[in-house]
């Protein structure tokens, strides 16, 4: 007699009573070998740990730089920059779209100034950064390889990732500015630019971390991130550029979910699979471009509002999970993040929590711990097979911008979300604290606000900024983007122009607003 | 038989996130509702005009961002000045306990934070409209 009628994986997978050696392979590659199912390198996390990277970033440019600064002195590897909405989707603070929204889920960024503010006292050839921006990637790397150069800092040598991942932008996070074809290219340049540039920026990070925060099941996140994964390299090749040249600055960022067993064994299916589709049907020669490097972050959407400390314990098994599948880098959300940004305890905490896997729990001294196990090689098998059909779905419908364009991933996601919290509510799911092991009266936790005032006081400092330049570079570096965004020339080098004279988030964008268009439902 | 309570379902400023308020407008016409789903990024002025345009009963906002005071009382604002107090407004999101005394305050009937359920909202609405007619 069991406790359940079956039982299966967060995907719908069924997990057997018990696996043995019928449901393993017989020979694994071994860790740093093609397929990279087993790990990227050789030695994984005994040669270096993951890069411990909390995304950080709220109010002012001054306020941040003053969280990061106690980040790195808590421990803390590397930066991952949030900015604000307006900042992401292309407004100045002054816009009027931006109302309510400055400096609320990240750092306001209008112009050069705020980025140098950002970074002050922090060497950019020393710290690698992660930032979260699409639509506007191109502008805040711009701005990212200014500041380097006003620091002393060769931006030859600066380090880190930009997201510029727009299709899932479409798909699930919905700070898109641009329709896709413009969008594409203007990613494009970004690859071709870089590679001369700044060869030590990752150009991408190919996100499933947004399409599975929407509702998606694990198999649906990377076989929709790898799908818009393929149509980057279709669009990069098209565009004339040779996949060994730019594939090795790809990089990817997954959710790390509920279910441990299941997710562990989705970031070794990633990896295979990527490595495959890169040797196979683009051709490349070099390892780097086959091998599969990911950042990941814990799953924000299973944080609880109840109980908000068994959230940290939530976080540890996720994190394990993704420090079991090989992760690269990895964010851990702190426990109060149901409700509002991090306080400085909880972030604290949650960085805590990484230090505490890597130094203590042995599972970084030894590569791929869970190779072999039965359940693990199996539903990596499965889970392999069944993204492998969403793909082939995918290519049917004409590739991943096709995709998008008709709403495929959309509605696949959108009926998985609702069949997630049908589960939740009839229990079928249970959610400590939630819809189980209630208790009645909680004590409201202590939450991180941001100064109203914030808003006020960005305006009048992008005022003075737009009084102190000189408005005729400006006007001049402005009509030059535009004139180059209706030609094909690479818009790389007049961004950094406009951006050199401070021009702002919002004016660059509606340069190319006015040459592009923008993107409607 | 009584004409279904049509409801708007409306993301105001540019917030991306749009599962709570998918779910919610799937669930709510699985219920024999009528929906109108705005999509994200609307401005409240935007919102104010659909809502008396499509003559609904009630209106839902969604914030995930912590915008929810500034953009919910504008909406609240608009619908007075172009006189359509009388619809009544529920709200979902990221919003924390603190804030939601000061959103009834302004006129925001019910609040649903993280956790709430589906048939809650659902009961919520049958109950304001039984209670009405």
């Amino acid at each position: 007699m069991e406790r359940k009628k079956s039982f299966e994986t967060l995907s719908g997978i069924p997990l057997k009573t018990v696996y043995d050696e019928s449901d393993s392979p017989k020979h694994l590659p071994k860790p740093g070998e093609f397929p990279y199912t087993r790990g990227i390198h050789k030695n994984m996390y005994r040669s270096r740990l993951w890069t411990m990277r909390q995304y950080a970033g709220f109010g002012s440019a001054e306020e941040t730089n003053k969280r990061y600064r106690y980040l790195l002195k808590q421990g803390q590897a590397g930066l991952s920059v949030a900015f604000d909405l307006p900042t992401q989707i292309g407004y100045d603070s002054d816009d009027s779209m931006s109302i309510g929204e400055v400096g609320k889920v990240g750092v306001a960024i209008d112009s050069l100034t705020d980025m140098e503010k950002l970074f002050e006292g922090i060497p950019l050839d020393q710290v690698s950064t992660s930032m979260t921006i699409n639509a506007p990637a191109s502008i805040l790397l711009a701005m990212y390889m200014v500041t380097a150069e006003k620091q002393g800092v060769d931006p030859k040598k600066i380090m880190g990732t930009i997201q510029n991942d727009i299709l899932k932008e479409y798909i699930a996070r919905g700070t898109y500015i641009f329709p896709p074809k413009p969008s594409m290219r203007l990613i494009t340049d970004v690859f071709q630019y870089c590679m001369e540039h700044t060869p030590h920026f990752n150009t991408i990070s190919i996100s499933g971390y947004h399409i599975r925060e929407a509702g998606s099941t694990a198999v649906q996140e990377i076989a929709f991130t790898l799908a818009n994964a393929i149509a980057y390299v279709e669009a990069a090749v098209k565009a004339g550029l040779d996949v060994d040249q730019f594939a090795p600055r790809l990089s990817f960022f997954f959710n790390a979910h509920n279910h441990f067993l299941e997710e562990i064994a989705k970031f070794r299916a990633a990896r295979r699979m990527w490595a495959t589709i890169m040797r196979d049907r683009f051709h490349a020669k070099l390892p780097k471009s086959m091998q599969l490097r990911f950042h990941t972050q814990t799953a924000g959407s299973t944080l609880t509002a109840q109980q908000p400390d068994n959230n940290i314990v939530r976080v540890t098994l996720q994190a394990l999970a993704s420090v079991l599948g090989g992760t690269q880098s990895l964010h851990t959300n702190a426990r109060d993040e149901a409700l509002a940004l991090p306080t400085e305890e909880s972030a604290r905490i949650a960085l805590r929590t990484q230090q505490i896997i890597a130094h203590e729990s042995g599972v970084a001294d030894t590569v791929d711990p869970f190779g072999g196990s039965y359940v693990i090689e199996s539903l990596t098998d499965e889970i392999e097979e069944a993204a492998g059909s969403y793909l082939k779905q995918i290519e049917e419908l004409g590739g991943a911008v096709d995709a998008v364009e008709q709403g495929f991933m959309q509605r696949e996601i959108r009926k998985a979300a609702l069949a997630t919290q049908r589960d939740i509510e009839s229990t079928e799911q249970i959610i400590v604290g939630m819809n189980q092991f209630k208790i009645e009266h909680e004590e409201p936790p202590e939450l991180l606000r941001v100064d109203p005032a914030l808003s006020d006081k960005q305006i009048k400092s992008l005022k003075k900024i737009k009084s102190d330049r000189n408005s005729e570079a400006v006007q001049i570096a402005l009509q030059q983007l535009q004139q180059a965004a209706s030609q094909d020339d690479n818009l790389m080098p007049f961004i950094l122009n406009a951006v050199r004279v401070y021009a702002t988030v919002g004016e660059i964008c509606n340069s190319l607003r006015k040459v592009f268009g923008e993107y409607t439902v | 038989m009584r004409k279904p309570i049509r409801v708007l379902i409306a993301k105001p400023g540019l917030d991306g996130h749009d599962r709570g308020a998918l779910i919610i407008a799937q669930a709510l016409r699985d219920d024999g509702m009528e929906v109108i789903y705005t999509g994200i990024r609307q401005t409240p002025s935007q919102i104010v005009a659909t809502a008396i345009q499509e003559d609904v009963d009630l209106i839902g906002l969604s914030c995930l961002s912590g915008a929810h005071n500034e953009l919910f009382s504008e909406v609240v604002r608009l619908l007075n000045e172009q006189g359509a107090p009388d619809i009544p407004i529920f709200a979902g999101g990221v919003i924390p306990a603190s804030d939601i005394p000061y959103l009834k305050k302004i006129g925001i009937k019910e609040v649903f934070p993280p956790g709430s359920t589906i048939k809650e909202t659902i009961a919520f609405i049958r109950q304001m409209f039984s209670m009405e007619g």
